[in-house]
């Protein structure tokens, strides 16, 4: 499938998607509502996105940004799907139940920048202590006993 | 400095041999018997966090061979240790676990902090929420080795001095006051 191609499939899917080819890989910017049902498809249908290689999250201080990057195996082909979070009540769908790795990436996330996954079989801490608080990977987290500012 | 001249002239064996028809008496002390026979054989603890553990295990293999020296073998127990080498970056989550580790060896113990990570949390991670800045803020350390990571023979070199502080026979405590001007 070419760019285009990728395109119309994805705006018959989530009309509201809209579409950045500046990087390596196609960007999809779509709403968290419609991002479930789309990655849903996205691994069933027609595109067979059966890897999910990198689930992260990025801090624009403004909002936060989840950012799922997806391969498909059989068509040799990756794209990366992203989706815009509120960043003081961040909630998201989990997508554990379409890439069985997204429970500890979704974990991740979870701990360093507190999104909160619904129906997520098991959020906890990954990494960190249970008793930690704050969200380490936020632009404004700080920690006066062992950060010093810079 | 009288400290650093004692260590200087430690003896290979302390004591005296008396030639006497036929063989010989030692006269010697206890103490300084048994500080000898320690620190000539330290059993480290195969213990190592970061990169730092690499180098430690080259000093332990044939081309440096710390066991020439007395370390014999690195033990996987810590029951069975003398001496646990810190080598790498300590972070919150593995203090408890290196507390745990040094409450469970068998005095006499004995502490290296190896490399920058291990003195003061080291040059690249130091600026966190997740690193201890010094394996010293968890437990006691005798000797601290420099560098990122030391070579192996600052490894070696921290070894021998530590054996040579295991037969001055002083506590940490009277180490320092011997030091203090």
């Amino acid at each position: 499938m070419t760019n285009e191609e990728i395109k119309e499939y994805i705006s018959s899917l989530a009309p509201s998607a809209t579409f950045d080819e500046t990087g390596e890989w196609l960007n999809i910017l779509v709403d968290p509502s419609a991002l479930k049902p789309l990655m849903a498809d996205l691994r069933t249908d027609k595109m067979q996105m059966n890897y999910l290689f990198c689930l992260t999250c990025v801090d624009f201080k403004t909002h936060l940004t989840m950012v799922y990057h997806l391969s498909a195996t059989t068509h040799r082909q990756s794209i990366v799907v992203k989706a815009n979070l509120n960043r003081d009540t961040p909630v998201i769908e989990t997508v554990c139940d379409i890439w069985r790795t997204a429970e500890f990436l979704e974990r991740e996330v979870f701990e360093m920048f507190g999104v909160n996954f619904t129906n997520h079989p098991d959020l906890r801490k990954l990494i960190l202590e249970d008793d930690f608080k704050g969200f380490p990977l936020r632009k404004d987290f700080e920690d006066p006993i062992n950060m010093i500012k810079l | 400095m009288e400290l650093k001249e004692k260590i200087a002239g430690n003896e290979p064996f302390p004591g005296i041999v008396h030639d006497t028809p036929g063989g010989g008496i030692v006269v010697s002390s206890f103490d300084s018997i048994i500080n000898w026979a320690r620190s000539n054989s330290l059993w480290p603890l195969s213990f190592a966090t970061s990169c730092c553990g690499i180098e430690m295990m080259s000093t332990a293999s044939a081309k440096y061979d710390f066991s020439r020296f007395g370390f014999e073998v690195a033990r996987a127990s810590p029951r069975q240790a003398d001496v646990i080498i810190i080598a790498g970056t300590i972070v919150n989550k593995m203090a408890p676990v290196l507390k745990r580790l040094y409450d469970q060896m068998a005095d006499p113990k004995y502490v290296i902090a190896m490399g920058a990570c291990a003195i003061s949390g080291g040059p690249f991670f130091y600026n966190t929420y997740s690193v201890v800045k010094g394996a010293d803020h968890i437990i006691p350390v005798d000797v601290y080795i420099p560098g990122c990571p030391p070579r192996p023979e600052a490894l070696l070199h921290s070894l021998i001095s530590l054996q040579e502080k295991i037969k001055l026979g002083m506590t940490r405590e009277q180490i320092r006051g011997e030091f203090k001007v």
